[in-house]
């Protein structure tokens, strides 16, 4: 499989998850597990542009695939505008959930540059946090979302609060 | 978290599939269902037999008066295919309200009526909207109505050496409208349902000539609920007249407590979503 | 460049370049040479007798290299706890199994897969036994949970007699005669303060590398008490603590669970000892589940006493607080930290009694507020249902009871002295910045149009910030790890040769950003851009002692060490700058990276000058040491009282039971903010984890004590789109506790959110006659409720 623009090859046993290859194969460990049951998001990735759990994948099913993992989202340096909102607008805390989560951002904000709230929130629902209460996530999003358009992100709403 | 060993087969073609069904075998196209159950090693079966990469298998086709979906549709792609949406509104509407983002573009409609999964959405969808399932084994095909289909809690009417290429829906004709909504576990439409139905009807001069109503999450699996359906038709499809019937909806479904629900409250949820999407199908009519 | 340490200043966090990129480094992702992997084989049972554990078949397992049972551990001695009443885990079962879940066999392979199949296929044989499940059936007594205790009830915690050294009075009598005045109206509820499990989305894992040849220890733990666990160890194994080396690295949430030592830390160590290989175990989640520590789990009375026109007179609450079946880390004590904040922000004698039970569960311990959420959930519901009994407005109520601020001090009943607060504040400024006579008149609007829409109040005090070293004498220390009998803040600030800063800091950070805050302190205190300042955490190679991070302490105990340390620090350099500066000390300030004479700017000192100098001992003025570091300990003299007030707007589909919540706004007073994005980042979280309490989440075992809730799939927690945008407000406050006027506020949220949302469901539906609902508000209760009150 192609791997953030690198061809990787191994042989595994077939019952290897994806997420366990990206991590103990290849040594990308910014993709983290947090469940069993595919209800986190912690693992997300892109697979074919899309973003899927790679926890619930078997690496054999990746075979030939086009994988991007966070540590391939930023470009020439450059960090992706979600990977900026994140940081801008104190979109994490502890930071376990968040590669996941800048992954589903990503891809959302690929097929909808302007998503409305709701969309941001739904579009994020596969991918658990406990520490942001998300709030700072949606801003995040909203945030990069500005960028991708072009626009001048609107100021952080803790600007006032006390 | 980490599944027990297995053998992994990987067919080009659906004779090669077929080859390596058995009892032992398990068949995965997208795996969403299949997999957790493989970590929690509450299932562990000795083949894979993973159909992911058979050709051909991924269009929704229109044909003479069906939609067909085949094996490897993705929820998202049903969820999001406009001439389902059109002539199937009900299995778009449940293909958009499964899972979450990541799992529709894994998951694969018919992977989830295979699975026949209690709480699921689309299986209650291809209920109400009269669909066939397409069986293939080694040489042979059959048709089952999905009313034949759905036979208990994670059980479908499939034999271990068939695989469910494809589903085919009636479109809907003139006056004919579906939908589906629900109740999920955090309230709101979101994670696995409580309770939720999905409604089919045709409509004659003002009232109602045929329906079907489909309930899920609320008994022992996904079920048709005829006496409400009986009880819809002649009427005006009034809220009225569509709640009275309503109080039929779990005459044909053992309803079932779990977490979310004590049989009480599920046969009062199969009621009010059972009216809701059937209000809803009726308007939904073009 | 120097903005960027301003105190008060929303910095960005130093912490978040690595962890966007996904080049943070947690416990999992450390993978040495030669590392194995653990996997426990759990009891199925919740209570079964074991006659026999057959290991043979799985260790010729391929891969496995070895397997632990009891036998090979027991002389290690069962875990230790600082309040060690009741009995205390062996650290693999000892031949009766009290919990489902409880670990009974641990096998060593080269990879996970292999580890779990092994696992697997260890046969046990067990006869099973009756499980104690319910709070009630435990207090009775009826059936032991160990027949080796006097009783089920390893404790009662009572208002006045906790610490029968302070002598205090009983107020019962007081509460007991206030409801039979003729005036008084007396307002009753049974109600459930479910159990829970933390959920750290970072599942926890321990990898542990004992170096054969230098006989020490390096332990790599998702702790938020890596020093802890260091004595731990230590202890445990006989060894000095100089050879015990514990690495917390980035850790991903802990809310409490990642506050105990667990029995896995120490079997992971043992085995990396028995084998001289790097040992590795991370719990799947459902190990997390039923295997890491869960909170609460009450079931209470609380009964409040008034009069007609709004006066308390006095509050009871009689409970039951479920401990699991083993004693850990805080387990019996965590009722106190309610205790201690019984009567909330209100005058009124109180009479509060809980009876700390055990049962055929998993252990409960601290998980985000410990004890304080609970306190205040039954304090805050009752007064609102007493409020809405005498027909009085609940922010009027609540305010007609409060201290008022020149009122503190306030001595409570319980002996604890609140040097601050300004509750009168919090609730102007809530009114104020939520609109509420207009949220009112919407909600009456809508009411009329039919629909069930309700606004909840819920006001908090907290204590936190341990903390004050009387605390040690009732077990709140890591003395039972050999360490001191106190739970001090420590701070090193050190300045490097070439003038940037190194600080060093006591604290187990898990998302709460500290890298940046401390930086902040520092840089501010010492004139320094944020970016120059390096802080340090979670190795206790770097510092002798750290507490760790828990009980909304950091800021308020270890950030005061910080900044006395940075204090000490800048005098020091006053003295160098001075000499090099040709002035006198108290002459020298510090700004924007150098020192210079007050009024003087042109001409200034840098710090790597300033630093230089205090390394070349020869270019030192006379009197003056070499070095430029100090070493802090602070030990405050109270804990600190944060406090605030909340409001939820909900709407309930009346014909589902499901809820919606409209708005959510908070007022809350942690004292002087640091870094407010950082502050409204904990308050965000904190309120969720409230929400998910109120809504959502209850760990359930079932009468035989099989746990249903062990995976998310059947342990709902809060998404994104559940919740709306939180609207927040800051009352400040400051205390004198320590010197920045800080006070925690990293559990505030959660102690002030899931009472607010509960009253403003009562208050949806409060037109149906709906009085009361048990959390979590499902949709299935909700409905319950309003077929109960209809009929």
């Amino acid at each position: 499989m192609t791997v953030n623009g690198q061809e990787v090859s191994a042989d595994v046993e077939p019952r290897t998850l994806l997420v366990h290859f990206i991590r103990e194969n290849l040594h990308l460990t910014g993709t983290h597990v947090g469940c069993e049951t595919g209800y986190c998001g912690a693992c997300t990735i892109h697979v074919g542009g899309k973003p899927v759990k790679s926890c619930t994948m078997l690496a054999v099913q990746a075979d030939g695939a086009v994988v991007t993992t966070i540590e391939g989202l930023a470009t020439d340096d450059a960090l992706h505008p979600v990977q900026e909102g994140f940081w801008e607008r104190h979109g994490l805390q502890c930071g376990f959930c968040t590669p996941g989560m800048i992954m589903s951002a990503a891809a959302l904000l690929a097929e909808n540059s302007n998503p409305s709230e709701d969309e941001i929130r739904h579009g994020i629902e596969g991918n658990l946090c406990r520490c942001t209460g998300y709030h700072n996530i949606v801003r995040a999003v909203e945030y990069a979302g500005s960028k991708v358009r072009g626009e001048e992100p609107a100021a952080p709403d803790w600007e006032g609060t006390s | 978290m980490y599944p027990r060993e297995f053998d992994y087969v990987a067919p080009a073609t659906l004779e090669e599939a077929m080859g390596a069904l058995g009892e032992d075998a398990k068949v995965m196209a997208g795996g969403m269902s299949l997999i957790p159950l493989m970590k929690m090693r509450l299932f562990s079966p000795a083949v894979v037999v993973d159909i992911g990469r058979l050709p051909g298998f991924d269009a929704v086709e229109e044909q003479n008066g069906h939609v067909s979906i085949g094996a490897l549709v993705r929820h998202s792609a049903t969820a999001t295919s406009p001439l389902i949406n059109l002539v199937a509104t009900a299995l778009s509407t449940a293909a958009s309200l499964t899972g979450d983002v990541q799992v529709r573009n894994r998951g694969t409609t018919c992977g989830a009526i295979a699975h026949a999964d209690l709480v699921a959405d689309q299986p209650a969808a291809v209920l109400a909207l009269g669909a066939t399932m397409v069986a293939q084994s080694s040489g042979a095909s059959r048709e089952i109505a999905a009313a034949d289909f759905f036979v208990d809690a994670l059980t479908s009417a499939l034999e271990p050496n068939e695989i469910l290429t494809s589903v085919r829906i009636p479109k809907h004709g003139p006056g004919e409208g579906s939908a589906y909504d629900k109740l999920g576990r955090r309230g709101g439409r979101s994670d696995y349902a409580i309770a939720g139905a999905a409604a089919w009807v045709k409509m004659d001069g003002g009232s109602i000539a045929d329906a079907r109503v489909a309930l899920t999450g609320v008994g022992t699996k996904v079920s048709l609920a005829n006496e409400m359906a009986a009880a819809l038709v002649g009427t005006d499809g009034s809220e009225a007249a569509v709640k009275e019937a309503s109080q039929k909806a779990s005459d044909d479904v053992t309803i079932i407590e779990d977490l979310y629900g004590t049989e009480e409250y599920k046969t009062h949820l199969a009621s009010v979503f059972a009216a809701r999407a059937v209000l809803q199908a009726i308007s939904n009519v073009s | 460049m120097a903005t960027t340490s301003v105190m008060g200043g929303a910095v960005r966090r130093r912490e978040d370049p690595a962890l966007i990129t996904g080049r943070g480094t947690y416990v999992d992702d450390l993978q040495p040479t030669s590392l194995l992997h653990v996997a426990f084989n759990r009891s199925p049972y919740a209570h079964a007798r074991i006659k026999s554990v057959d290991t043979a078949a799985a260790s010729k397992m391929p891969g496995v290299v070895a397997i632990f049972t009891h036998d090979d551990v027991a002389h290690l001695g069962p875990l230790l706890a600082q309040v060690p009443i009741g009995k205390l885990r062996p650290l693999l079962s000892d031949g009766e199994i009290k919990h489902t879940g409880e670990a009974i066999a641990m096998v060593i392979a080269e990879n996970r897969y292999q580890a779990q199949d092994a696992a697997d296929a260890i046969e046990i044989d067990c006869d099973v036994l009756p499980a104690v499940i319910g709070l009630k059936e435990a207090k009775s007594d009826a059936t032991k949970v160990h027949e080796d205790l006097d009783s089920n009830v390893l404790h009662t915690w009572t208002y006045h007699g906790y610490w029968e050294a302070l002598g205090l009075e009983d107020q019962t009598p007081l509460v007991d005669a206030a409801m039979e005045r003729d005036d008084a109206v007396v307002v009753s509820l049974e109600m459930t303060n479910q159990r829970l499990i933390p959920v750290a989305i970072e599942p926890r894992s321990v990898m542990a590398d004992y170096d054969l040849g230098y006989d020490r220890f390096t332990v790599h733990s998702s702790s938020q008490v890596p020093h802890a666990l260091s004595g731990a160890i230590a202890t445990m194994f006989g060894m000095p603590l100089s050879d015990v080396r514990v690495i917390a690295p980035e850790v991903g949430g802990g809310f409490g669970a990642k506050l105990n030592v667990y029995n896995d830390e120490i079997l992971v160590a043992f085995a990396s000892k028995q084998l001289g290989r790097p040992v590795k175990w991370t719990e799947t989640r459902r190990e997390a589940g039923g295997a890491t520590i869960h909170g609460r789990g009450w079931l209470g009375t609380a009964t409040i006493v008034g009069t007609k026109d709004g006066e308390f007179l006095g509050y009871k609450l009689e409970a039951i607080a479920d401990m699991g079946a083993y004693t850990q880390n805080f387990t019996v004590a965590i009722p106190l930290l309610g205790l201690w904040i019984a009567s909330g922000q209100y005058k009124m004698p109180v009479s509060w009694t809980v009876d700390c039970v055990v049962t055929h569960t998993m252990t409960t311990d601290a998980y985000r507020g410990a004890g304080r959420p609970e306190a205040i959930y039954y304090l805050e519901r009752i007064i609102d249902a007493y409020a809405r009994e005498i027909g009085m407005d609940p922010i009027e109520v609540r305010r007609k009871n409060f201290w008022k601020k020149d009122e503190f001090p306030a001595t409570m009943g319980c002996g604890f002295s609140l040097d601050s607060g300004d509750y009168d504040a919090a609730v102007d400024r809530l009114i104020d910045v939520s609109g509420y006579q207009d949220l009112l008149k919407m909600r009456d609007e809508a009411r009329a149009e039919g629909r069930y829409v309700g606004i909840g109040v819920g006001s908090y005090v907290e204590v936190c910030g341990f903390g004050p070293a009387v605390l040690a004498e009732i077990g709140f220390s890591w003395a039972s790890y050999g360490l001191p009998a106190a739970f001090n803040g420590t701070g090193m600030v050190r300045v490097n040769p070439d003038g940037t800063v190194t600080v060093l800091i006591g604290t187990g950070p898990t998302g709460q950003g500290h890298e940046t805050t401390w930086a902040q302190i520092v840089g501010s205190e010492l004139g320094i851009a944020a970016e120059m300042i390096r802080v340090r955490h979670g190795d206790t190679n770097d510092l002798p002692m750290g507490i760790g991070t828990f009980g909304s302490r950091s800021i308020a105990v270890d950030g005061a060490a910080a900044f006395n340390a940075a204090t000490r620090v800048k005098e020091k350099a006053a003295k160098i700058a001075a000499h090099l500066l040709e002035a006198a000390p108290e002459d020298v300030v510090f700004e924007d990276g150098a020192a210079h004479v007050a009024g003087s700017p042109e001409k200034s000192v840098e710090w790597a000058a300033i630093a230089k100098a205090a390394y070349q001992a020869h270019t030192l003025p006379e009197g003056v040491e070499s070095g430029l570091e100090e070493n802090v300990v602070f030990s405050p003299g109270n804990a600190t009282w944060p406090f605030g007030t909340h409001l939820a707007v909900v709407e309930v589909d009346e014909t589902t039971g499901d809820v919606k919540i409209l708005k959510y706004v908070a007022v809350d007073d942690c004292g002087n903010l640091v870094n407010p994005m950082i502050v409204n980042g904990q308050v965000h979280g904190g309120i969720t984890q409230g929400v998910g309490q109120a809504l959502f989440e209850e760990a359930v075992y079932d009468e035989s004590g099989n746990l249903l809730t062990g995976s998310l799939l059947d342990y709902p927690l809060p998404t994104a789109s559940d919740l709306p945008y939180f609207e927040l407000s800051h009352t400040i406050t400051p205390t004198d506790v320590n010197p920045m006027g800080v006070k925690g506020i990293g559990e505030a949220g959660t102690i002030g959110s899931a009472h607010t949302i509960v009253n403003a469901v009562v208050d949806a539906l409060s037109p149906l006659g709906v009085k009361h609902i048990d959390m979590p508000l499902r949709p299935k209760r909700v409905w319950a409720a309003i077929q109960e009150a209809s009929n």
